[in-house]
């Protein structure tokens, strides 16, 4: 057991922090679930932060300058290096505070990207930030496409997924590949903490969150992260579609503690994927064919994650 | 008192950036530029050096790891070379105009393809434009003095640049040379402790690295080009205030033997020791040849370069680098457009050499002398000439 963690006795709806370190007035979309979960993030973490962010949509809607929506200290290099910026900012601080010129006191550091700059273009720099051992969490919001730069494909867009690069058409049904397990390959790299996270859980979420930042060492969050603008949902359903993925167990809410598998949410009677299927524009020209494979690789998948936490 | 010991160039260097109180080095080992991260591990390893080492799984990682420590408010060292400066690159633009000072030292050497670890300097010449204050070392000892200066300069408040010191691979980087190194007292004199005007700190939160839009993107452009520009003063400053500590002289561009000469040959780094023995040799034969070293390469010393070539009618510039399809070698078309139209300017004649490893020995530049001083009488059909291409 992580000793971190023996103390933090977890938010509660009654306890929320009133922070607000992401102010309101940035310009995401309209029901974007991607801010939404940033907003989560920050308000586990707190004010004593420094966030290191990838180019992407959080990127863009909340520092336009001369306007940010920012409390607590920020930085933006490029769009495949926070987790490399984020190395540089903890290891800065820990010689400046062996050399007594900035204050002992405990600092989060925070990283964070989309999907694409997390599982895809920065997967090395991150690699090499968690087997360094860096006492900082990376925070991936995870809308399954690059959405900045006009929703293309990524490595983490679901299967059948209609994407400006993955279109269907005479002889494509949109993306041809599962989705790209990155927990896992953050789970390989050996390090205390890696959980999956959905804004529709807000509580689990910041939980996740806080214990990432509470453990010594590297942590990892991926959080699950509706956007209507890319899916072609309605911007009202943001928070049903995040729930609807567990409930479907399209994506399965887990921790996995110093190498342990633990289900945060055990899915007895799982809905049927075409409820979160549907209404998503993305998916709209899959045939039954398709849905039925997804339906299977997804009961798959999720039985594979059971048996692991049943055997870890 | 300090001394003078024979030691490996960049060892020195690695001793340089560790009197410099360096605080955070990120680093990815390439060669030529090995022996100075590894030295430096060791330093830290064994104590001598109270720093972060990060050994990092690329040069991108270290540029960006370089970033966020700068902007935490920490002494950042690293150094790189060629193929490393190259994969860097998308990083170089933005510490620059992001006004985050660093220092890096340079092993020059070529870039692939053919991959060569040889040295010539067209790794650092594409990167030209990044917006850094860029230094060229002749020797060991001035590799040493120009990474101490750096660091002073990068970091004083009116400057804010990050600021690369070039030395050539292998030429410097891996030879014995009889180096002072300074004492610790006198650098710490030299050079303050950081003091950084903006840092990310949660005591007073600040957004760094925001988006640019239109009505902003050439005012933060224009910003740093006027502060690159303004760094010269407190370059020379610097230089000043060195020479006063450690008693050696520094100058963004210096003259040898320039006294009525008719032809002067311009180059940058350790060909210009060779260069000095040429002239040496023709003014012995009656020549009235001699020699202008840049060792400030960007912002660049117009007025100290024109006044350097004082009343010569005729430049051989030499550059290490051979851009295709390009006009000339860049050293050679920044003179071009400098002097141009300037009333009683020099005529121009650019020259590549030294590509690759390849020697450029007293003889080489005897023969450039000499294609200059034909080509002021005949026009060369080729705006530039590379020197001592093998006809097998
Ligand atoms: C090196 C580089 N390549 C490509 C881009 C263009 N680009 C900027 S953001 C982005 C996609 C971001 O996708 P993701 O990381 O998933 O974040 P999202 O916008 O979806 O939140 C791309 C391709 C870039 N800025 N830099
Ligand atoms: S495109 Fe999607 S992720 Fe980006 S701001 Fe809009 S809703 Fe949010
Ligand atoms: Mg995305």
């Amino acid at each position: 057991m992580i000793p971190e963690f023996e103390k933090f006795k977890g938010f509660k709806a009654k306890n929320l922090p009133q922070i607000e370190p992401l102010a309101p007035g940035h310009r995401a979309c309209q029901g974007c679930g991607e801010v939404l979960a940033l907003r989560m993030v920050m308000k586990a973490l707190g004010k004593d932060v420094i966030v290191c962010n990838a180019t992407g949509c959080m990127e863009i809607i909340t520092s336009p300058y001369p306007h940010t929506a920012w409390n607590v200290p920020w930085i933006h290099i490029a769009f495949e290096n926070a987790a490399a910026v984020a190395s540089g900012v903890e290891a800065a601080r820990k010689v400046l505070k062996r050399k007594k010129k900035i204050p002992k006191k405990h600092v989060d550091i925070l990283a964070v990207g989309g999907d694409g700059a997390t599982g895809d273009i920065g997967l090395q720099w991150i690699s090499g930030a968690m087997e360094r051992g860096h006492d900082f969490l990376y925070v991936c919001l995870d809308n399954e496409a690059y959405m900045n730069t006009g929703v293309q494909r990524s490595g983490c867009t679901p299967y059948g997924a209609m994407t400006t690069t993955s279109p269907p058409g005479k002889k494509s049904f949109g993306q041809v590949t599962w989705k790209k397990n990155v927990p896992g390959i953050m789970v390989a790299h050996n390090i205390p903490y890696v959980a999956t996270a959905s804004p529709a859980y807000f509580l689990d979420l910041m939980n996740k969150v806080k214990k990432a930042a509470l453990v010594k060492g590297p942590a990892y969050v991926h959080i699950f992260s509706p956007c209507p603008t890319g899916w072609g949902s309605a911007g009202e359903r943001s928070v049903e579609f995040a729930r609807l993925a567990v409930e479907t167990k399209v994506f399965p809410l887990y921790e996995v503690i110093e190498g342990r598998y633990i289900m945060s949410r055990k899915i007895k009677k799982a809905k049927p994927v075409t409820e979160y299927l549907k209404g998503q524009k993305r998916f709209r020209h899959l045939d039954e064919a398709h849905i039925d494979y997804i339906q299977k690789r997804v009961d798959a998948e999720y039985e594979k994650l059971l048996r692991l936490s049943e055997m870890t | 008192m300090s001394k003078r010991v024979g030691v490996e160039v960049s060892i020195a260097i690695s001793e340089a950036v560790g009197l410099a109180r360096a605080e955070i080095i990120p680093a990815y080992p390439i060669t030529p530029q090995t022996h100075i991260v590894e030295h430096l591990s060791e330093m830290v390893a064994n104590g001598q050096l109270d720093a972060e080492f990060v050994p990092v799984e690329s040069e991108h990682a270290a540029m960006s790891c370089c970033c966020g420590a700068a902007a935490a408010g920490a002494r950042v060292f690293t150094s790189s070379s060629s193929q490393g400066l190259s994969l860097m690159s998308e990083i170089l633009y933005i510490p620059s105009t992001m006004r985050l000072p660093m220092v890096m030292v340079v092993a020059n050497r070529a870039l692939s393809a053919p991959i060569s670890i040889w040295n010539d300097h067209q790794d650092i010449m594409v990167q030209r434009d990044i917006g850094w204050i860029q230094t060229f070392a002749e020797n060991g000892q001035e590799a040493v003095d120009l990474t101490i200066h750096a660091f002073k300069v990068a970091e004083n408040r009116n400057v804010s640049l990050p600021m690369i010191v070039n030395i050539d691979g292998f030429t410097l980087s891996h030879v014995i040379e009889p180096i002072e190194l300074p004492d610790q007292e006198d650098v710490d004199a030299y050079l303050p402790p950081f003091k950084p005007r903006y840092k990310l700190d949660p005591r007073k939160p600040i957004t760094m690295g925001p988006v640019g839009i239109p009505e902003v993107y050439t005012e933060a452009k224009v910003a740093h080009d006027k502060a690159i520009k303004n760094s010269k003063r407190y370059i020379l400053k610097a230089w000043e205030e060195f020479e006063e500590v450690f008693g050696r002289k520094y100058e963004p561009v210096e003259t040898y033997r320039t006294e009525d000469a008719e032809v002067l040959l311009v180059g940058m780094g350790s060909i210009c020791e060779t260069a000095m023995t040429a002239v040496d040799k023709m003014r012995d034969q009656g020549q009235k040849v001699g020699l202008l070293k840049i060792r400030l390469w960007r912002p660049f010393p117009a007025q100290e370069f024109r006044k350097a070539v004082g009343k010569t009618k005729i430049l051989a510039v030499i550059d290490r680098c051979l851009p295709p399809g390009a006009v000339c070698g860049p050293v050679g078309a920044e003179l071009r457009s400098m002097f141009y139209k300037i009333p009683g300017s020099p005529k121009i004649f650019s020259f590549v050499a030294g590509l690759g490893g390849r020697d450029v020995t007293v003889s080489r530049f005897e023969e450039i002398v000499d294609k200059a001083r034909a080509f002021a009488k005949k026009r060369p059909r080729e705006l530039y000439e590379v020197i001592g291409v093998r006809e097998k």
